[in-house]
């Protein structure tokens, strides 16, 4: 290559550098290095003068390559390579050098990390010349938006993108949408009634022009990248003709088997094996559940008396599973969350004690259309005369879930107002850590317990038993714990003890995660790229997260979290193109042997053996520049754009020079 | 095939204990296990060495470890929860704490003995239930304890604070193990909750409110008898029971025993090898109730 | 007694424990601790403590060196380990109660209403004398020098333990006396050198 004219700039960051690094001395040695034409150093080169002066030196001074010696290039290399493409020259011709994370973050003695940053520097200088302008792939975009698992936070990123005009997919694992919201009694610090402000919203989604609701399917597999993506669903079978069902329901009251665990009353009441989960459903069909259905799972049902109750003749025992490929141009996902098991926590004696119940059957004990009507009752039919709720089971312990599950504090506080509405008479206890009421209206409505005389003991329940030491515990359970703030400890003879579980990750997520292509947090939920600033989407560009799958949260943080990742699938698919990286593999069909090695390595499946030329070529579109390839032809052909043999012998070869 | 173990039999098999080392070598004879006693053992520690002196204390339990090691090759079985506790604990501080295990190297060597750390302690419940299993027990059985309803009082420090074999607070090993003889084992939340331990001597009323739970928990769930898997707790349920008795007014006279006992006697050893006679709460009503 | 009163020498003092309590393993989990009540919740004894194990945890970080060496509390805990198996912060609330055991006694300062301090002494020179501890000879000597009312209230127990077997009157000894006393010795010098 001719003589370049490489421009270096070393940024102070303020002291994050310069504090540790003699910047000048670097600077007056990066001047005498082959090929540098100017050596500036700057107090903040992301700022709009620092990056003045890279646009500044291009046009005025020639400059053909540029090296920025800053912080890492996950920071500031889209900065300093926009800075470069205003001034005129190909972005892949600027290569930042980690002086930050790489060196005085991390060096001790300040004499050793100027001479690192020399090093650090020198590579970037060597490698220079042998960058390759690179110009970036546009690929068009699908406009439409898959959205998975339709609980509130999917319901409202589904409702928000096709309001703005986008065509959107959404996927629901149940046979209904409206995901735990909808088993909710009431919502706090409202009290509204849950099912009433959610069913408009479901109701909204099931008629809108612009989804198609697949409920009761599943993702099976997802390929592609941002714009192209690939999703093949899997749409079970209800054994019932949704075209010609109308919801009417004579079949789940026909239906012989009558007693099967109700999910949605979390096993507290039953459902027939053809069911619909709740009046509210959208859509509005039934399903027959397989695995208890006597037809489908044992072959005979002398009756079948769903046949002929169904009017319109959709029973349909030999349906199918049905696959589907969509193609859509961004994803959100929506999964939502689990309840801890509480069975875990074997001292709060839930699974062995009657009438400890958790958080979600006291939901559906609660709420009018639940499995008792509404009544607040122990397993044998009469009203608590008092009742314990336990703080923190499962969160903030180390033994179970590190994590405040954020919403317990505030539901626990709801549980108490609706038992002193439905029994007025009955003590309430609340066994409380913090009292976590950070959200608006949350402190008043804490305070509005505070006033219907709730007894606040602050002190973690240590167990539950059902071991009477006193008479007036003879039949009762005993909840043991040191009330904290009076130095004593108690023990409360209760009637009911509801858990205040935790909100856990699903099971089933990391796998998710995997299939979506992108990563978990340490604690299971699904990773955001950045937990301040970008916590509405993933690593992976176009997929998106809304709701308790990246965290616990309550509703209207989930709502707002939606919104956000509604938003952020508009940044992609609003626009006819996306401009995708072209750091990807090439191979030389000239030196390419056909060897078909690279073909079955690829992880996304990038790469494509071309049966006439007997050669592989590599999909640009799909490839995403991981190096697989390059790193095992036995015959080094492909090479990776940005990343060439000769660009990193070349960087070695710079760092070992001093 | 048979399952060989070093065997420490603990301060307290050569006095109140005694029943508990008869019992456990009568069993471990009719099932095929081998029990090689510890040569020259000596006191593991106990709580209360512990808790005036730390050094020595790791020094004093690991000269048994350093035994085991020497003669290789078997894992080091204690019948004493206590003793199983704190040789185990001396093992994982070791783990944890590299200069820890010099320094008590250092005096090991001084007598002429060196530990690695590798010398696995067990339970003997732990290595009936899981290393033989229930259904080998079963199958030898001469005398099923149908009827029998037994409280299962696992003690704390079977399962505790690791839980290494079974669950720290709802254990069920002994539970299945009286299944495997034939007998019921009772309802008993209680089966973890403490004995008093050693508060016995220095503040009796803390240790007999406890037993006093213990014990009224049994009587309510209609057990016959009490079995037992550490000899401190087998003297604080048992020998105190009139002094319970005094204490609240209650007339308990439930017959404990050593698992290794009950077991003993399902498996057909008579009652005069299983140290039966040593037990002060008569136990006649127990036999009483099961085959001949 | 060491001087707990003066505020200079209660902070170097404190500064010690702190190491002390820091130096075993998961120690400084100390730090972790919520005050959230489950260890004293869970603990057998803790009815009959002055302070319960979470205000000794406490009073230990504020420096309240006083509460937690004077009061009855770290002697009452039986080892049950319930606190440690429950504590939400992994925190091994029984070692720190014997290490503070072991501080009180390298420091001379217990309740007097406590007799395991002195259990603990005299079942530990059994087990130097013998290399195991001689049950009768540490219950006697207990009763005796401790708690003669025990005498009284235990004769029929004691008889019984006797006569069935359980109570052997002669001491059994270790061969090994000579390498068990090396071994305790060597460790005493480095434990007063701590």
């Amino acid at each position: 290559m001719a003589d370049e004219k490489i421009a270096v700039y070393f940024c102070d960051c303020g002291t994050n550098i310069a504090g540790k690094v003699d910047v000048g001395e670097v600077v007056k040695w990066a001047a005498e290095q082959p090929n540098v034409t100017v050596a500036r150093e700057y107090k903040y080169m992301c700022s709009d003068p620092g990056q003045d002066l890279i646009k500044t030196d291009i046009k005025e001074l020639g400059v053909t390559r540029v090296v920025v010696a800053a912080c890492s290039p996950t920071m500031h290399e889209p900065t300093f390579r926009k800075a470069a493409a205003d001034g005129g020259l190909n972005p892949f011709l600027l290569q930042m050098a980690n002086v930050r994370e790489h060196c005085s973050w991390v060096t001790e003695d300040p004499v050793e990390a100027t001479e690192k940053a020399k090093r650090i520097l020198s590579a970037q200088i060597h490698r220079l010349p042998f960058n390759e302008a690179l110009q970036p792939i546009e690929v068009p975009v699908n406009p439409d938006v898959m959205v998975v698992g339709a609980g509130i936070a999917g319901i409202e990123a589904a409702l928000k993108l096709a309001d703005a005009g986008k065509k959107v997919f959404v996927v629901e694992r149940d046979p209904s949408i409206g995901g735990h919201m909808a088993m909710f009694d009431k919502t706090f610090p409202t009290l509204d009634c849950s099912a009433c402000i959610l069913t408009p919203k479901m109701s909204a989604l099931g008629k809108h022009p612009n989804i198609t609701l697949m409920a009761y399917s599943e993702v099976t597999e997802v390929s592609g990248y941002v714009g192209n993506f690939k999703v093949k669903v899997r749409k079970k079978a209800r054994y019932v003709d949704t075209d010609k069902c109308t919801g009417c329901a004579a079949c789940t009251e026909a239906c012989v088997v009558q007693k099967v665990r109700s999910e949605f009353d979390v096993g507290l009441g039953y459902r027939p094996a053809i069911y619909i989960p709740f009046p509210q459903a959208v859509p509005l069909k039934a399903t027959i559940d397989p695995a208890k259905c006597l037809t489908l799972s044992k072959g005979k049902c002398a009756k079948q008396s769903c046949v002929p109750a169904c009017g319109p003749g959709a029973i349909d025992f030999e349906q199918q599973d049905e696959q589907v490929e969509l193609d859509v141009g961004a994803i959100i996902m929506a999964t939502g969350f689990e309840l801890f098991d509480c069975k875990r926590e074997a001292r709060y004696g839930y699974g062995r004690l009657a009438n400890v119940i958790t958080s979600l059957e006291f939901e559906r004990l609660s709420n009018a259309s639940g499995p008792t009507g509404g009544h607040i009752v122990m397993k044998n039919g009469e009203a608590p005369k008092s009742v314990a709720i336990l703080h923190c089971v499962g969160s903030r312990d180390e033994n179970y879930q590190e994590f405040c599950s954020r919403v317990c504090c505030m539901y626990s506080l709801k549980f108490a107002h609706l038992i002193k509405e439905h029994l007025p008479e009955t003590e309430v206890y609340e066994l409380y850590i913090d009292m976590r009421a950070y959200g608006k209206g949350y402190e008043e409505f804490y305070k509005r317990l505070m006033d219907e005389g709730v007894h606040f003991i602050r002190g973690r329940a240590a167990e539950v038993s059902d071991v009477a030491i006193a008479p007036e515990e003879e039949g009762r359970l005993v909840v043991k714990a040191e009330d904290t703030l009076l130095g004593i400890m108690r023990r409360l003879p209760v009637d009911m003890v509801i858990l205040s579980a935790g909100l856990s990750p699903r099971r089933d997520a990391k796998e998710v995660a995997q299939t979506f292509g992108f990563g978990c947090s340490a604690n299971g939920f699904y990773l955001e790229r950045h937990p301040k600033l970008e916590p509405a989407s993933t690593m992976t560009d176009g997929v998106f997260l809304a709701g308790a799958c990246q965290y616990p949260k309550d509703i209207p943080d989930a709502v707002a979290q939606a919104g956000a990742a509604a938003a952020g699938a508009l940044t992609f698919v609003n626009n006819p193109t996306v401009k995708v990286e072209p750091t990807i593999s090439y191979i030389d069909p000239e030196k390419c042997s056909g060897c078909h090695i690279c073909v079955g390595l690829c992880p996304h499946a990038a790469i494509q053996f071309n049966a006439e030329k007997e050669v592989a070529e590599v999909i640009e579109a799909a490839c995403k520049g991981c190096g697989v390839c390059v790193a095992a032809c036995g015959s080094n052909v492909p090479q990776q754009r940005g990343y060439l043999d000769k660009q990193i012998f070349a960087e070695i070869e710079g760092a070992l020079a001093l | 095939m048979t399952l060989t173990y070093s065997y420490f039999p603990g301060c307290s098999s050569e006095a109140t204990g005694k029943a508990y080392d008869i019992s456990t070598r009568a069993v471990c004879d009719k099932l095929d296990i081998e029990l090689k006693e510890l040569p020259d053992w000596n006191c593991c520690g106990s709580t209360s060495y512990f808790s005036i002196r730390e050094l020595e204390s790791f020094g004093v339990s690991a000269r048994n470890l350093a035994i085991a090691q020497e003669v290789g090759g078997m894992d080091l079985v204690a019948t004493c929860s206590a003793c199983y506790t704190i040789l185990a604990k001396t093992n994982r501080y070791f783990a944890e704490d590299p200069v820890l295990h010099e320094t008590i190297n250092e005096a090991l060597e001084a007598a002429g003995r060196t530990y690695d750390g590798n010398v696995n302690v067990r339970h003997i419940l732990d290595v009936i239930v899981n290393d033989l299993g229930c259904e080998t027990v079963a199958e030898k059985v001469t005398r099923r304890m149908t009827k029998l309803r037994v409280a299962p009082y696992y003690g704390c420090q079977a399962t505790r604070p690791k839980g290494t074999f079974d669950d720290p607070e709802f254990p069920t090993s002994l539970d299945h193990l009286l299944e495997a003889i034939g007998a019921e084992p009772i309802y008993y939340p209680v089966k973890t909750k403490c004995c008093g331990g050693m508060l016995m001597m220095t503040q009796e009323d803390a240790a007999l409110r406890l037993c006093h739970e213990l014990l009224k928990c049994a009587q309510d769930n209609g057990a016959d008898v009490i079995v037992t898997t550490c000899p401190l707790c087998e003297m604080n349920v048992e020998a105190y029971q009139k002094m319970v008795n005094k204490a609240y007014g209650t007339s308990f006279n439930i017959p404990v025993m050593y698992f290794t006992q009950l077991l003993g006697y399902a498996l057909g050893v008579d009652s005069k090898a299983l140290a039966l006679q040593m037990q002060i709460v008569p136990v006649e009503n127990v036999l009483a109730k099961v085959p001949a | 007694m060491v001087e707990l009163e003066t505020t200079q020498g209660v902070k170097t003092l404190h500064k010690i424990f702190l190491e002390d309590v820091y130096s075993i393993p998961g120690g400084e989990k100390i730090r972790l601790c919520q005050q959230c009540g489950t260890c004293s919740g869970s603990c057998p004894t803790a009815y009959l403590m002055d302070y319960s194990p979470r205000e000794v945890i406490a009073a230990f970080r504020a420096g309240m060196l006083d509460r937690v060496l004077k009061s009855n509390t770290i002697w009452l805990c039986t080892s049950c380990y319930s606190c440690t198996v429950r504590c939400p912060a992994g925190i091994k609330v029984t070692d720190i109660m014997y290490e503070l055991k072991r501080l009180a006694i390298k420091y001379k300062s217990w309740p007097s209403s406590s007799k395991n301090p002195a259990m603990s002494k005299i079942f530990i020179d059994h087990v130097h004398r013998f290399g195991r501890s001689y049950e009768a000879g540490v219950i006697g000597q207990f009763v005796l020098t401790q708690k003669p009312s025990l005498a009284w209230k235990f004769k029929g127990l004691g008889t019984k333990l006797f006569l069935s077997g359980r109570m052997p009157l002669l001491p059994k000894s270790i061969k090994g006396k000579d390498e068990f006393h090396k071994i305790i010795d060597l460790l005493a010098t480095k434990e007063v050198s701590q």
